[in-house]
């Protein structure tokens, strides 16, 4: 199934990408690519097959519910981009 | 002292022909002298070694000898560093500095080891020929026009060209033990979930793992023994007990089942590589091993599941980035889906972009049961493809890489081309067994790796064949000939 500028642009606003129209067909043509490739696996008699999400299937242990990390904004807030008053400053969202 | 192998030059240090500073300063010249050839440090941390090798020589004098103490190691910048930058190789997190230090790195710390510094990577660790890191590509030791391949690039060549006696890598789809052949130099992929993937900036969750380069695969063995071992921090990484990897490595191969896939021999296979791990097959042989004709039918599909699986994971771990809370912020933002949108996509590179969105692509509606279940389903038959072979043999292996460093810029619009150098490496991921790449030969001047693949929990193995192997063989010694 073809990409082209249209699913593109539907799928970078997905993942919050900006894609400019200069470089949009050379993209959709770079992911056609790989999709073709990816197609291979339409090839493959999977049936009944359950699919694997972890390669061990191990269960996932539990640790007790007890509070072990210490407040660290004193730490990350520094590493914002734009920070005031112990909180991440944005853009203003509400009008 | 930069010839020596890890395992010598703790020797060296126990025995007091030298110390400990002396060591950390040889190599911190020898990056500053050289490495300008190479691009294969994103940051070099002096003052910090130069700090713990003093430490480190407190300890000697103490009497205070741990695995690694006094040994120089330099970490791929994928891990974080407490108050030193962490990059991962993208302009997304050029002005990171970590808050807190990855396991693996505190693990190895723990042991007495010196960090030199940070390691160049492609970015996020999406490539195979370290050519997708903002901070430029990394050169190969061998020949300075060609790749030392990915992701582990950097890490791969400060070894081969001996700026560093040991290493950190990350392996996703082969980004350890591809660069480790195209660079002659040792490298292991563990188990997954045998080594913590806490402070590890994640790519594909359920795929990426941790593990040592080295000289040798004693080298990796002793780096393996302080990196692994269960972590409350990371859910996935395995409470079981730790092997005496050191201990296991000098065991006879008489008797040992060695497993050849034939799917690792393709019939468009170039000759020479084919010739290589053949080569290297009979050497094993000659140690009392045997050869057994095995076939992994689904592992043909492994770099199309892979395609769909690590993208798909990768644009879930990725949307962190997001310029609010860390890392790169575009300027003047109109309103908050611009500041999203510009910061991403300024932030990261061509490469990442692509991932992001084919894997968006394949999560979105509609597509989800066509390409992820399905990739899924497969990734099963190659999980049972592998279980099946380790029923009648005790390793597999065949060539690491299907050719040798290949020109830079060769493939570097040719995502599809570029993504085949993996083709022998991933399925063993989607699978999550260990395996290692050890130096077995050179093919017109340039290195050549073959594969020793381990059931689950088998490192201790795998690298017990690659030590026999190479006590019969220096390949693993050879250096290039400009970085005597």
């Amino acid at each position: 199934m073809a990409i082209d500028s249209r699913v593109v642009a539907r799928v970078a606003h997905l993942a919050r990408l900006q894609v400019d129209d200069g470089e949009s067909e050379a993209l959709s043509e770079r992911l056609n690519d790989i999709l073709g490739m990816v197609d291979q696996l339409q090839q493959a008699d999977v049936g009944e097959v359950e699919p694997l999400a972890h390669p061990l299937e191990v269960s996932q242990p539990l640790r007790d519910d007890q509070v072990d990390e210490p407040d660290v904004r004193d730490k990350v807030l520094p590493l914002a981009p734009a920070s005031e008053d112990g909180c991440f400053l944005v853009p203003r969202v509400i009008e | 002292m930069h010839d020596k192998t890890l395992t010598e030059l703790k020797a060296g240090l126990q025995a007091k022909d030298f110390s400990a500073r002396e060591l950390t300063e040889h190599f911190l010249d020898r990056i500053e002298a050289r490495d300008g050839e190479l691009n294969s440090f994103i940051t070099v941390t002096r003052e910090q070694a130069l700090r713990q090798a003093d430490a480190a020589d407190q300890a000697i004098a103490a009497g205070d000898h741990r695995l690694l103490t006094g040994l120089p190691i330099a970490h791929k910048d994928i891990f974080c560093t407490e108050g030193v930058r962490t990059s991962c190789g993208s302009r997304m997190l050029d002005n990171f500095v970590a808050p807190y230090t990855a396991t693996v790195v505190e693990n190895m710390a723990r042991e007495g080891a010196i960090m030199l510094g940070k390691t160049n990577m492609d970015e996020f660790a999406m490539g195979s020929s370290n050519e997708t890191s903002f901070y430029g590509p990394v050169r190969n030791p061998w020949d300075t026009e060609r790749v030392p391949g990915g992701s582990s690039g950097g890490a791969a060549a400060c070894l081969a060209a001996r700026l560093a006696p040991g290493a950190t890598g990350t392996d996703t789809g082969g980004s350890i033990r591809q660069p480790a052949a195209l660079n002659g130099v040792t490298g292991l992929k563990p188990t997954y979930g045998r080594v913590s993937r806490w402070g590890m900036i994640a790519f594909a969750s359920s795929l990426d793992q941790a593990g040592p380069l080295g000289l040798s695969a004693a080298d990796c063995a002793l780096m393996l023994q302080a990196m692994a071992g269960h972590d409350a921090k990371d859910s996935t990484c395995l409470n079981e007990p730790v092997d005496d990897y050191l201990g296991g490595l000098d065991q006879s191969l008489d008797g040992l089942r060695i497993g050849v896939p034939e799917e690792f021999f393709p019939d468009n296979l170039d000759g020479a590589i084919a010739d290589n791990a053949r080569e290297a097959l009979r050497e094993l042989e000659k140690q009392g091993a045997k050869l057994i004709k095995v076939s992994l039918p689904s592992i043909k599909l492994s770099v199309p599941a892979y395609y769909v699986i690590a993208p798909a994971e990768a644009s879930s771990n990725l949307s962190r980035f997001d310029g609010v809370r860390f890392g790169y912020r575009c300027d003047d933002p109109k309103d908050l889906e611009d500041l999203y949108k510009r910061s991403r996509s300024e932030g990261f590179g061509a490469e990442v972009k692509r991932r992001i969105l084919v894997g968006t692509y394949a999560l979105s509606a509609g597509y989800y049961d066509a390409y992820y279940k399905r990739a899924q389903k497969v990734r099963r038959l190659i999980r049972d493809d592998f279980a099946r072979a380790f029923k009648d043999v005790d390793v597999l292996m065949g060539p690491t890489s299907p050719e040798t460093a290949f020109k830079l810029g060769a493939k570097a619009d040719d995502p599809v081309n570029m993504y085949m150098a993996d083709v022998f490496t991933i399925a063993v991921n989607l699978a999550g067994l260990p395996a290692l790449s050890m130096p077995s030969g050179f093919i017109d001047g340039l290195p050549a790796g073959t594969q020793v693949i381990g059931n689950y929990f088998q490192e201790g193995r795998v690298l017990n064949v690659a030590h026999r192997y190479q006590l019969a063989t220096d390949w693993h010694l050879r250096i290039p000939g400009a970085f005597q």
